[in-house]
């Protein structure tokens, strides 16, 4: 095919639903997932784990009925480099020594040739332990892993001022990410004592730095290659280091390509959820409904390590108080160590936990007021020009009013009950997500993409951004495309391979599009531009400079905590039946501001899978813990929606462009999980006039309240 | 030996009988286009035809499908051409991760064969076992439904 050179005449990609880079790949059976990959002389892995949630580890000796000779073994002892696996600190080893902090600690890993020996062997390591008294639930814990402190105004005299001061605490619970592909790493030892990764997996930087320092290799003996990735929500931000590193040793120990997928129930027992969280607002309201102050403390529980919970928490305590201007606002937050299996990354980051309390505080503080709480919103919500909790001006796409009014004139009319035991309500939620590192973290990140062309003039995209479901392969190639002028079937996009393509950063954050597409898209301008003086090849490289006007103050968490927000109106309708307290969500409309959707169809299929993340987060989702361990650690038991549960969900997308993003695009990867559990909450209020502070709503809970 | 037919040709397998149907696919056949999602016949990943029949293959053991006729993700397209199903997931954008896409298209492919003008209901009830994590289901419903429209 004759390729074009670059106009301003091709065709524009952006803003088309261009067919999907690896679509065909996908409804073939062709993408090769980590554990469709093949290594004909691999060996399998497997995890062996503690079986008490704290205390210290005696002894871990080897039966000498099994033949150990069919396996190998690595403990702490084996580790050649530091033992920990790198993350914000230091604290959780890829192996425990002495120390046990939580039930799947893992204590000791085996690489055999199959499934079978595994089992075998596992069943013959004898561990003695010296149990500690554990600390289990989030009021018992007094050890902080992070705190967050943010202060605009004077809350305690605003508060003294008010006519009306609402209180009130929430709660909600864990959550389980619950991608169908469970975790996995395939390690491969390399002659020269290097090794590579391939796994499943979304920041292959992350995977290259922690396996670097557990394993002590140079950076340049490490490659980390993603496969296909299918679903990752935050779930394999940061756990896949731990399993990589695993996979790593048992690689080297055994001298043969290991293996290391885990089975579904070890998935969700083991790995990392969405932080379980209490928040309490006190606001202060005038007599005609003027918001004054709020006064909030948000505490997550963080597990038993910190993983990212000082970010999740941050950006958690950053949207507390809801997309809303007030002039005094007071924010403590909280992050605290418990005897659990430590909690991490989740689609929203903390934020579908503070603005669930947030948005719901709104209607407490109407239903207190008399007032419709939509109005409440109109009076209360961010425009342009107005300060968030952090004492951020907002100048430009504030989309507060287009989502709120989209949603609204798209919401069918409430449903009338069939039955004498069925109420039907309808609950609205007003949401907003900064898209990025919060504050200097992209500046610190400093980010470099590149764009090449062949002397054919192909052009070529390479960034560290993952494909896992969410399309950036695609989105990425349209950006790039737009930005060259050069049609979208010419730009290709290099493998996130650690060994071809720079660093990027992480692929989470509803960073992609926003951050990485912008810096993309000045990299193919660059080209272009030099494409019309130089001939081919050539490459462009360019790194994240943050804008002059982006201000923050890490001390004082202060100013510009994102460059923009999106913004999201969801009206969800659900059906109660009172006989048996469950909660049906029938109908959901999901207003969104992206700024500019780069391809429409996939910014819905990003609304409608997390609205129904988080429909799932409301209604049905919920971990149950006993003795620091969870109890329902199966895809029996631990429910999610079926294509039966889910909603009719209709996606309006109001573009309202940022002028820092590619084409006037911000992130949207995260806000649809914000938005739902809250109007469903409302809704059910709504049906039965119950109000149900605390996530999910399960039946249980509803018929306590719907008999008292 | 066990003997049967995938997506119409003959093989003939020396495996164990209890061993997975889904393990024979992929590690004996190389067929990893059907996915383990769960092992325990909730997810849906693994979805296959027997006989046109939808089956979780993590839970049959090999000895069951002896002379049976089996379906899988490979078997879809013919010569390279997508079928109308395959074609309308990429179009509507149903496939996100795509790891659940296989069961999925399994799943509707035997719904479209019984019943090649489904309701939006039926297609509920058909995909009823096939867990997606991305979607919210609703372009997979769409995608499906456009087939009855194209088939009609």
């Amino acid at each position: 095919m004759a390729v074009p050179l670059p106009s301003e005449e091709a065709k524009a990609s952006v803003g088309v639903s261009v067919p999907r880079r690896e679509g065909h790949d996908k409804v073939t059976g062709r993408a090769r997932y980590t554990d469709d990959l093949e290594f004909p002389d691999a060996w399998r892995g497997k995890t062996v784990r503690s079986t008490i949630p704290r205390g210290k580890l005696k002894s871990l000796t080897l039966d000498p009925a099994f033949d150990w000779a069919q396996v190998v073994v690595v403990t702490a002892a084996d580790v050649p480099g530091e033992n920990v696996v790198q993350l914000i600190k230091d604290d959780q080893p890829a192996l425990a020594e002495r120390e046990i902090h939580h039930r799947e600690e893992p204590l000791a890993l085996i690489a055999g040739p199959d499934r079978d020996t595994l089992e075998a062997a596992a069943r013959h390591v004898r561990i003695e332990y010296q149990s500690l008294d554990p600390v289990l639930h989030l009021e018992h814990a007094t050890r902080e892993l992070a705190r967050v402190d943010i202060d605009k105004g004077d809350v305690d005299h605003a508060l003294q001022e008010a006519d009306t001061i609402v209180e009130r605490e929430f709660r909600a619970g864990h959550q389980e990410q619950l991608y169908i592909e469970p975790q996995g790493a395939i390690a491969v030892p390399s002659d020269d004592g290097g090794i590579t990764i391939y796994g499943s997996l979304q920041c292959p930087y992350y995977v290259h730095k922690a396996v670097v320092r557990a394993l002590g290799l140079p950076d340049d003996r490490v490659v980390v290659v993603p496969a296909e990735v299918g679903g990752a929500f935050g779930g394999k931000e940061e756990y896949p280091s731990l399993v990589a590193i695993h996979a790593a040793l048992l690689a080297v120990k055994a001298k043969r390509p290991v293996r290391l997928v885990y089975e579904r129930h070890e998935d969700i027992a083991a790995t990392t959820k969405r932080h379980p969280a209490v928040v309490r607002h006190r606001t202060g309201v005038t007599k005609d409904g003027t918001l004054v102050a709020q006064d909030i403390e948000f505490v997550l529980d963080g597990g038993a390590y910190c993983t990212l919970s000082p970010v999740v928490l941050s950006r958690g305590a950053i949207h507390a108080a809801g997309p809303y201007s007030c002039p005094n606002v007071r924010i403590r937050a909280r992050a605290l160590a418990t005897n659990t299996p430590p909690n991490g990354a989740f689609r929203g980051f903390g934020a579908p936990q503070s603005q669930f309390a947030a948005e719901l505080m709104v209607e407490h503080v109407a239903e207190a007021l008399g007032m419709s709480s939509i109005d409440l919103r109109r009076e209360w919500m961010l425009r342009v020009g107005d300060t968030t909790a952090t004492s951020q001006q907002l100048n430009e796409s504030v989309g507060t009013e287009l989502v709120l009014d989209a949603a609204l004139q798209n919401a069918p009319p409430v449903a009338v009950p069939s039955a004498p035991n069925l109420r039907h309500g309808r609950g609205v939620s007003l949401v907003y997500h900064g898209s990025g590192f919060t504050g200097s973290g992209e500046k610190y990140l400093a980010s470099t993409v590149a764009i090449e062309c062949t002397a054919e003039r192909e052009f070529r995209v390479l960034t560290s951004q993952t494909e896992m479901g969410q399309g950036t392969n695609t989105i990425l190639s349209q950006i790039a495309a737009n930005a060259l002028g050069v049609p979208y079937e010419t730009v290709t996009v290099a493998p996130q391979d650690t060994s071809i393509v720079p660093n990027s950063g992480p692929t989470v954050a509803s960073r992609t599009v926003m951050v990485v597409g912008a810096l993309l898209a000045d990299a193919a301008r660059e080209l272009r531009d030099k494409l019309t003086t130089e001939r081919p090849p050539m490459r462009v490289d360019k790194t994240y400079v943050q804008p002059e006007w982006i201000q923050w103050d890490d001390e004082r968490y202060h100013g510009d905590a994102y460059p923009a927000f999106a913004f999201q109106c969801t009206v969800a309708d659900v059906q109660v039946d009172l006989d048996t307290g469950e909660v049906r969500v029938t109908n959901l409309v999901a207003a969104l501001d992206p700024g500019r959707a780069i391809h429409p169809v996939m910014a819905e299929g990003q609304v409608e899978g997390g609205v129904l993340q988080a429909v799932g987060y409301a209604t049905l989702e919920e971990m149950k813990m006993e003795d620091g361990g969870f109890v329902n650690d199966r895809l029996a038991t631990y429910i999610i929606p079926t294509s039966l549960d889910a909603p009719k969900i209709k996606t309006v997308l109001v573009e309202n462009p940022y002028s820092g993003g590619p084409f006037g695009a911000k992130g949207i990867g995260e806000i649809p999980m914000d938005g739902p559990a809250p109007a469903v909450m409302a809704a059910i209020h709504d049906a039965t006039g119950i109000w149900l502070d605390e996530l999910p709503a399960t039946p249980e809970k509803l018929l306590v309240a719907l008999s008292t | 030996m066990i003997a049967f037919k995938v997506n119409g040709v003959r093989v003939s397998i020396d495996a164990p009988g209890a061993r997975r149907l889904l393990d024979v696919l992929r590690e004996e056949l190389g067929m990893t286009g059907t996915k383990e999602g769960c092992g325990e016949g909730e997810c849906g990943a693994c979805s296959v035809l027997i006989d046109g029949e939808v089956v979780n293959s993590c839970l049959v053991a090999v000895g069951q499908v002896e002379e049976c006729a089996l379906e899988t993700v490979e078997g879809l397209a013919r010569d390279g051409e997508l079928t109308a199903i395959q074609q309308t997931f990429i179009d509507y954008g149903a496939a996100q991760c795509g790891i659940c896409t296989p069961g999925m298209l399994m799943a509707a492919h035997a719904l479209l064969q019984r019943n090649p003008t489904p309701s939006e209901t039926d297609v509920r009830m058909a995909i009823g076992g096939n867990l997606c994590r991305c979607t919210g289901y609703t372009k997979i419903i769409e995608a499906i439904l456009a087939c009855r429209t194209r088939a009609s």
